[in-house]
């Protein structure tokens, strides 16, 4: 019964998610005005900017997750934790993808160093990219989730410190930055932050898809080892 | 830096509580049982012999009991304190013995019992004293300031048997300690691994006639 | 004797009669400074290059001691000893740590007036340079030490280590290069943002030193 009532749930997150998406996205491009500067391909923005900033925020939340596994022991937080990274760092890649877009729009290049959330997040993505190195390395289940949730948390204690140190690493004059969400005016503002909420209900489903998946899967597995048991 | 922990020393298990009392202990490695549902009981100063063939868990066994290995399931209460919820508890009242010697190989043997002391906090002196005592009962006190590497593995093993009970432990958790030592080795060690009132012990050994001589208790694992 | 105190002494008594990391820390800076003599081709290096060239060496050769720190503690049963001695595991944290950054200075003692000798004009920025070292060692004395103990009981030891790391030290080569930028720059030292390179080692070196703290203990179990 509880199965049935989440994977309603689950669909009519989904759908939701694909509502306000959809209409972030309407808006963002109908309705938004263009930019002054940098044209059409300022549009980006409303895709590059959400997916980094939850994506980040994902990080933050596996960190947590990481937290109360060590506190519990209990396995489903180390699971949340793992499809936590997993899905920020996809979105990451898309962060660094769509950052490349934008940057060969803006400025007529494919990468720029001048750019600190651009190279902060290349950094992140390096680092949590080990995570699953990480963990196929441990063979002992218990301590691979132990040394994962220690790896979370480590990862997401460095996060916003990398933030601060590549801004500050950044010469203090002639940075060079996408345009900032600070100062933008009603028109754009509004379609940003409903492309924003659009965007972390993707990632909330993506999340909770995927952790039922592997609930799924590993549910299968064990049926299938009792029936291989008694056989 | 370090908090004070509090180390009780003495008899503390209360008179009735047993030393050790397992109730379908299971330990799994992923996918491998290695101890199946394993029950026992024994009481304080008693002497209980695990047997075995090779791969039946009598390792694993001992390392639970040392609290170095979480119970995957059933009951496991040692010195009155339960697993793994107590397990900070017995530490410093149990003496372990393994299938390998905790031993660093660059430091000598005098080191090495000098940092189990400091590991245990006992006071400097009194361990002096009976660091020195030990090596001499086991025949190594002329070899004290040799470096564990230049050691036979008998050798190892004796100095090793030195460290596990150099504390005075209420329980001891000895794995195979006649390995590697000669008929004269085995006599010297009977005293210091022996069974007392106050302190119980557990001995897993191949060899059937040295564990169930003085064994209160048999426990046989399949 | 406190426990913490013995492991550091254990630690360093370990290294001074093995030399299994120093020497070879020290030969790998200076053989590094001779290839960027030649990769660069340059003879003479001041401020960003000269920063760029001491900070990243100095980096690559603690990974050398990181990868070796726990290696005892594995293969000569070290962990178990600090598990079953009743006291605060973070203690060999600590212990760890600060054996770490006493290594780094060695390092430092012996690499750094090399340096100067290869490449460096006038010493002078040498001095304040050396606090931004200082607090650059403690931080990666917290990172690695966490880092090192996860890579030692994986299966990929040594690559583990320095691929988890390299990003987690870019905060400390960002802080250490751009404070050596202006302390080692053709003119003599510059102190421009000299305060915001502290902050920000200081505030990374808090925050390792809390993770390492608080997690160390879950990296120990079982």
């Amino acid at each position: 019964m509880a199965n049935a009532l989440r994977s309603i749930s689950l669909r009519r997150l989904a759908i939701a998610t694909v509502a306000v998406m959809g209409a972030g996205y309407l808006l963002a491009f109908l309705y938004a005005p263009e930019d002054a500067n940098e044209g059409f391909a300022q549009k980006i923005f409303y895709l590059h900017v959400p997916l980094a900033i939850v994506s980040l925020l994902g990080f933050i939340v596996a960190a947590i997750w990481a937290i109360q596994h060590l506190r519990t022991g209990d396995s489903k937080y180390d699971a949340r934790s793992y499809v936590s990274i997993h899905i920020s760092v996809i979105f990451g890649l898309a962060v660094l993808l769509t950052g490349a877009i934008w940057a060969k729009g803006s400025w007529g290049v494919w990468w720029e160093w001048k750019e600190p959330t651009l190279v902060s997040f290349l950094i992140v993505f390096l680092l949590y990219a080990t995570y699953y190195p990480l963990r196929y390395a441990i063979e002992d289940r218990d301590r691979q989730a132990r040394y994962a949730s220690v790896f979370a948390i480590t990862a997401g204690a460095f996060v916003p410190l990398n933030f601060l140190a590549v801004r500050l690493a950044q010469p203090l004059i002639h940075p060079r930055t996408f345009s900032s969400t600070g100062g933008l005016p009603d028109s754009m503002l509004f379609p940003f932050l409903v492309c924003l909420a659009g965007m972390a209900l993707l990632w909330a489903t993506l999340v909770w898809f995927e952790l039922d998946s592997k609930a799924a899967s590993a549910n299968l597995k064990r049926i299938r080892r009792a029936l291989e048991a008694t056989a | 830096m370090e908090r004070t922990v509090a180390v009780e020393t003495g008899p503390v298990t209360d008179v009735g509580e047993p030393a050790i009392a397992l109730r379908r202990l299971r330990r799994d490695f992923g996918d491998r049982t290695a101890l199946a549902g394993i029950s026992a009981r024994l009481e304080q100063g008693e002497s209980l012999a695990v047997l075995g063939p090779n791969g039946s868990g009598k390792s694993t066994l001992l390392r639970v009991l040392a609290g170095l290995l979480r119970p995957s399931g059933g009951e496991v209460s040692v010195l009155g304190c339960p697993l793994p919820k107590e397990t900070h508890r017995i530490r410093g009242r149990i003496g372990y013995l393994g299938d390998q010697p905790l031993l660093y190989r660059d430091l000598t043997v005098r080191e090495n019992l000098d940092l189990a002391a400091a590991l245990h906090r006992l006071n400097p002196e009194q361990a002096d004293i009976r660091i020195q005592t030990l090596l001499e009962d086991i025949g190594m006190a002329h070899r004290a300031q040799d470096r564990v590497a230049e050691l036979s593995a008998g050798m190892k093993q004796r100095v090793d048997i030195c460290r596990a009970v150099l504390h005075s432990p209420d329980l001891l958790l000895l794995d195979e300690p006649d390995a590697h030592l000669d008929a004269d080795a085995r006599t010297r060690i009977q005293p210091l691994i022996a069974a007392t009132p106050e302190r119980s012990r557990v001995i897993v050994s191949h060899d059937r006639e040295l564990a169930t001589a003085g064994a209160d208790v048999v426990l046989e694992l399949r | 004797m406190s426990p913490f105190s013995a492991l550091l002494r254990k630690d360093l008594r370990v290294e001074l009669r093995t030399l299994r990391s120093l020497p070879a820390m020290a030969l790998f800076a200076v053989s590094a400074f001779v290839i960027f003599r030649f990769g660069l081709d340059r003879t003479t290096l001041d401020g960003e290059l000269a920063a760029g060239v001491l900070v990243p060496t100095l980096l690559f050769a603690a990974l050398l001691a990181i990868n070796r720190l726990f290696v005892a503690e594995r293969e000569e049963g070290g962990f178990e000893l600090i598990r079953l001695a009743p006291i605060d595991r973070t203690v060999l944290f600590a212990a760890k740590a600060s054996a770490l950054v006493i290594y780094l200075v060695i390092l430092e003692l012996i690499a750094v007036p090399i340096f100067a000798l290869f490449f460096l004009d006038s010493a002078s920025g040498l001095l304040p340079f050396a606090l931004i070292l200082l607090l650059t060692n403690v931080g990666l004395a917290a990172t690695g030490t966490v880092i090192s103990t996860i890579a030692t009981m994986s299966s990929a030891r040594d690559l583990l280590a320095p691929l988890i790391l390299l990003p987690l030290l870019i905060p400390l080569v960002i802080a250490a290069a751009g404070a050596g930028e202006h302390l080692l720059a053709a003119g003599g030292p510059d102190y421009g943002r000299f305060g915001t390179w502290l902050a920000l080692l200081g505030l990374y070196d808090l925050i390792f030193l809390l993770v390492g703290y608080a997690t160390f203990d879950f990296l120990l179990e079982d």
